[in-house]
């Protein structure tokens, strides 16, 4: 990878390095737009005691469903789980830690790690359970709750279209937490359905600047849908 | 008699005006989007990030990469934005959305709200709620007034986990329209046909009754 120029030439090369206990960011706002192919080699590797941190845990067999079935995950942090009959099992057993934490809060402590912003105050979960052992302060006569930044060892990604410098873009609503998750990882991986030229993309439309990201790879997906709903 | 979902909605969608950024809440919130009146525009904001979410997609238009916050295949308007969910939680947390709109299990004379969780069952989390109530300055909480068992959700001290406290101010149930103000649910409006007896004896929390309390004009 000379230079600016992020692409791997495998998914194996992808997740070099990813190691058992370390703490894996996740793009996806339920199936759509999560990193379907890197999520699928982090079940290959069968890296295992993983904290995962990502909206949603996908479904019974696809995205991060699927490390549920080797119980690669020993912590989800997550917003809204419970969409797939393993994960209740699983956290019934006890094999399976979660820590619930409001969307909001979830995107904003990721953009803060990755923008050196170590902790902020929001009104969001004031007197609720989410603000147990959390400091809280006024401001403007209204209590807010000291919420801490989320970093993490690795950052799966899922774009649209990137140029090989790793500026990323991304296609409607496949965007979601994809963004703050690459700037919240140590190592950011971004898996695309297409790769072009430096120059070929905006520079004024670029949503992912290259900075953020370590490896590039390009490939193909399912897309999957949670809830096909259309009008005749 | 107690208003249906439908009813429920049209009587939410008055509240609706020109220009407004909107919230709408999974369950009884989204019927509120089939009752926009003809005379103005609003957009609709989905906290997945997106700002002008349309109607569901015809089989052409279906788009795996567009959903809405219960993951949902849905189409965007002219007029739309897409946002990562930092920017959209932003939008909702700075208090930039007009009128959100959600359910709840329970509500209080404080304006605490619980609608997340019921200890015991399986809990599947908050999602995007605590970030609204806890954002917005204009929220109309939606749900049935009782229990099917008939117990009062409208209480003196929420009994479930809380989503938020102090945040809520207006409530339209399948029986009345009330508002939160010092301490105490005050009776606004009854549903057509709805006596004030009926709702005082499913309303568990202090509530004012003025002396007159109009029906809704709701279309039957």
């Amino acid at each position: 990878m000379p230079g600016f120029d992020k692409r791997v030439s495998s998914y194996e090369e992808a997740l070099k390095g990813l190691e058992d206990g370390m703490t894996v960011l996740a793009g996806g706002f339920g199936l759509c737009g999560i990193p379907e192919n890197l999520i699928a080699e982090i079940k290959r590797k069968g890296t295992r005691d993983l904290t995962v941190i990502s909206n949603n845990c996908g479904v019974d067999g696809f995205g991060l469903g699927m490390l549920l079935e080797d119980r690669q995950i020993r912590k989800m942090v997550a917003s809204y789980v419970g969409e797939n009959a393993l994960f209740e099992r699983q956290l019934l057993d006890g094999e399976l830690e979660v820590e619930l934490t409001p969307q909001g809060n979830l995107a904003e402590r990721m953009r803060a790690g990755g923008a050196g912003i170590p902790a902020f105050f929001t009104a969001t979960g004031y007197g609720t359970s989410v603000a147990e052992g959390k400091e809280v302060r006024d401001f403007n006569g209204r209590p807010h709750v000291l919420e801490a930044a989320i970093t993490g060892d690795f950052a799966i990604v899922k774009g649209w279209k990137a140029d090989t410098y790793g500026n990323v873009i991304y296609r409607h609503t496949a965007r979601n937490f994809n963004p703050l998750v690459a700037m919240a990882g140590k190592i950011t991986i971004v898996e695309v359905e297409e790769i072009v030229q430096p120059g070929e993309l905006d520079p004024d439309a670029i949503q992912t600047p290259g900075i953020y990201v370590n490896r590039l790879i390009c490939g193909t997906f399912e897309k999957r849908i949670e809830q096909r709903t259309v009008r005749s | 008699m107690a208003l249906t979902r439908a009813q429920m909605a049209q009587r939410i969608a008055k509240e609706l005006e020109d220009g407004f950024y909107v919230n709408l809440g999974i369950g009884i919130p989204t019927l509120v989007a089939n009752y926009v009146p003809d005379d103005i525009e609003v957009m609709l904001q989905s906290e997945n990030g997106l700002l002008g979410m349309g109607p569901f997609p015809t089989e052409d238009e279906l788009d795996a990469d567009m959903i809405n916050a219960g993951k949902q295949t849905v189409t965007a308007l002219k007029g739309a934005s897409i946002m990562d969910s930092a920017e959209s939680f932003g939008m909702i947390r700075g208090g930039h959305i007009d009128l959100t709109v959600l359910g709840a299990f329970e509500v209080d004379v404080n304006g605490d709200i619980a609608s997340w969780m019921i200890p015991g069952k399986l809990v599947k989390g908050m999602g995007g709620a605590m970030d609204l109530v806890a954002g917005a300055d204009n929220i109309i909480v939606t749900m049935t007034h009782a229990s099917k068992s008939g117990e009062s959700k409208l209480l003196s001290k929420c009994t479930l986990p809380l989503t938020g406290a102090g945040c809520i101010k207006r409530v339209l149930t399948d029986l009345a329209y009330l508002e939160i103000v010092d301490g105490a649910f005050i009776l606004k409006e009854r549903a057509p046909g709805v006596s004030v007896e009926e709702i005082m004896s499913k309303t568990a929390g202090k509530l004012v009754v003025p002396d007159h309390v109009p029906e809704m004009g709701i279309p039957a």
